[in-house]
């Protein structure tokens, strides 16, 4: 009777044993608590940061994010639908901090002047998949803000060297010495035309394969001003084929307003700045064919080129023109050094109008550029020093430091 | 006076709005309205363009000037096209308008236009990209002559370049261990060195240089102190 009893015991105190654990195994992960939605401040209103208290890592694997559907795709949707859209995984402790960030908001939530509202939910993901029960946020609404603080850098950045090249203007003006390196390919622009005035040759300018809408192309038709105008003051022909219409007449214009320059109004020939083409080969045939039949004598290629470069650059070797080049697209610079006597390389080529001025506000706006590449070289010193401490040591302040400052400078 | 004024007020208001504009959501996409205004400015600019060309080569002709067999080609090749293009000569018909002649494709290659474009024009234009290949050798020719350290420099770097490019790289160093001290003797090894550290923090000075010197034209222009490119009339 006794045994029967003791059996009886131990068989009712295994089961429960049994029991306990099967429920252990088969326990769902606590649901997050404490999950804030809110507006990511300094956005375009495309963004929410989502905060969660999470447990600790090692009883959930993930956390599953959705948000409630809003009312145009409620509509959009077939009847019965689900109510809630799921947004992302993240990892269990992206919610910790500043929060993790869904960028993946519907269009008319993401809208600027948007007031739809959302919700969302999150629940975790058990190691061994069991879902936690989902935990609802607050509404939030993406708010677009007026300044978008991802181009803070990028802004703070630009006042630094606009307002290097302002300081300097001034400075100019007030009776700084303002000294720039002679540049070699600007100082031998009179000595080429001069060749060619002597040779009886044509000066042939191109201004590049752009529209006026790139800076090259502005900066190259400020070059020609002062390339028409000692053209002017030598008696030399100047031709200026051009691929773009609207170039055609900024050409026109800058050529004639040198001849005026020059007091030497008579001699401005409109036919002489011609449209050819936009297609880009079409433009380099005629301009080749040009340069192999009438030879000129000084050739400048002034502003944005591509594989034209080459082509043209080649033909006026071939016919020995005294050949200045000036680009800042850095693929076309080797084939300009290559085959040209003198080459302005980006910087030199966007400074070569203010320098050929000569004039003291122009030349400071050059010193001021020097500056701001100061400030490059600066930034560019503190963030080499910070990756590399980064580097040694990726959990450390250093770490946050070097991330923080690529951020802040867009990366 | 008003012909150099107004320009200038122009493109400095336009000028420091757009900048500003950059920064705002709000504003952003202003740049690409005002691009929308230049392209609409190109267009009519476009017909000036066109008169310039059939003007100049109308005068070569009518004179008899050198090259005016050329203009005459460029003045016939001009008013086919014009044609082709206008009247959609040889369009297949849309198949969603199959009794609207004007509603088809002028672009597609079985039009007379799409025709021209895709076997006249397009081999001319691959013809003369081609010819770049032998432009590349001489240039190359007269650049890698051993004239001074600089040049024996860079007819080096070229030299290994080249080579890491071709079989003949690995022909020759592919030999040496990969884990070996003397990986870096290889040619590839050589060549990734060179194009990603060397000339990557070249181009990438000569980039930065280029940002801030198109901040400075850009800042002469908005604050008037460069106005030639404006006429003085």
């Amino acid at each position: 009777m006794m045994n029967a009893l003791a059996l009886r015991w131990a068989f009712r105190t295994m089961a429960a044993a049994m029991l306990s654990a099967n429920a252990g195994a088969l326990a769902m992960p606590p649901a997050p608590t404490n999950v804030v939605a809110t507006d990511r401040p300094g956005d375009g209103g495309g963004a929410v940061m989502l905060q969660w208290t999470a447990p600790a890592p090692s009883e959930v694997k993930e956390a599953r994010i959705e948000r409630s559907a809003t009312a145009a795709e409620l509509k959009a949707s077939a009847p019965n639908s689900a109510a809630w859209i799921s947004v992302a995984s993240a990892p269990t402790l992206a919610g910790e901090g500043l929060g993790f960030e869904i960028t993946d908001l519907p269009p008319s939530a993401a809208n600027k002047s948007s007031t739809d509202q959302l919700v969302f939910r999150v629940a975790f993901l058990g190691t061994d998949g069991e879902m936690s029960a989902f935990t609802d946020s607050n509404t939030v609404v993406g708010v677009a803000n007026i300044f978008l603080a991802k181009k803070l850098g990028l802004a703070v950045s630009l006042v630094l060297v606009c307002g290097s090249v302002i300081l300097w203007i001034l400075l100019a003006r007030a009776g700084r010495s303002v000294k720039i390196r002679r540049i070699a390919a600007l100082d031998a622009v009179d000595e080429a035309i001069g060749r060619a005035t002597e040779m009886g040759r044509p000066v042939l300018f191109v201004p590049g394969i752009q529209d006026m809408t790139d800076i090259q192309t502005v900066a190259g038709v400020t070059i020609l001003g002062r390339v028409a105008k000692t053209a002017a003051e030598y008696d030399a022909t100047l031709e200026v084929p051009t691929c773009r219409s609207i170039v055609m007449s900024a050409c026109r214009d800058t050529v004639q307003a040198a001849h005026f320059g020059a007091g030497r109004p008579e001699t401005y020939r409109e036919a002489n700045i011609n449209y050819i083409t936009d297609e880009q080969f079409g433009y380099v045939a005629y301009v080749a064919g040009r340069m192999v039949r009438e030879k000129p004598a000084a050739c400048f290629y002034m502003g944005a080129f591509y594989a034209e470069s080459l082509v043209l650059a080649e033909n006026g070797n071939a016919v020995g023109a005294i050949q200045i080049a000036g680009t800042a697209e850095p693929s076309q610079l080797p084939f300009f050094v290559a085959a040209c006597d003198y080459t302005l390389i980006g910087e030199e080529f966007l400074a070569a109008s203010a320098y050929l001025s000569g004039e003291r506000d122009q030349l400071g706006s050059i010193k001021g550029q020097d500056l701001g590449k100061l400030i490059a070289v600066m930034v560019i010193l503190v963030g080499c020093v910070l990756a590399t401490v980064a580097a040694f040591a990726p959990e450390g302040a250093s770490a946050r430091a070097s991330a923080a400052f690529q951020n802040f400078l867009g990366g | 006076m008003l012909r150099r004024t107004i320009p200038m007020l122009i493109l400095a208001a336009s000028g420091i709005l757009l900048v500003v504009a950059y920064f705002s959501p709000f504003t952003t996409s202003w740049s690409e309205t005002v691009l929308g205004w230049f392209n609409v400015l190109a267009a009519v600019a476009f017909v000036l363009g066109a008169g310039n060309l059939l003007a100049v080569n109308l005068e070569l002709v009518s004179a008899r000037r050198a090259g005016w067999a050329y203009a005459l080609i460029t003045l016939l090749s001009f008013a086919a096209m014009f044609v082709f293009g206008l009247f959609k000569i040889g369009v297949v018909p849309n198949p969603d308008h199959p009794n609207v002649y004007f509603a088809g494709d002028y672009e597609s290659s079985q039009s007379a236009f799409g025709w021209v474009y895709e076997y006249i024009f397009s081999p001319l234009t691959s013809t003369m990209f081609a010819l770049l290949a032998f432009y590349v050798a001489s240039a190359a020719f007269r650049a890698f002559r051993a004239k001074n350290i600089e040049a024996i420099l860079l007819l080096s770097t070229a030299f290994i370049v080249l080579i890491a490019q071709t079989a003949g790289g690995m022909f020759l160093t592919g030999w040496i261990p990969e884990d070996s001290m003397f990986a870096f003797l290889r040619f590839d090894w050589m060549k990734v060195g060179i194009t990603e550290y060397i000339q990557t923090a070249g181009m990438r000075a000569i980039t930065i240089g280029i940002a801030l010197g198109i901040a400075a034209t850009s800042l002469r222009l908005i604050l008037g102190l460069d106005k030639s490119y404006l006429s003085k009339n």
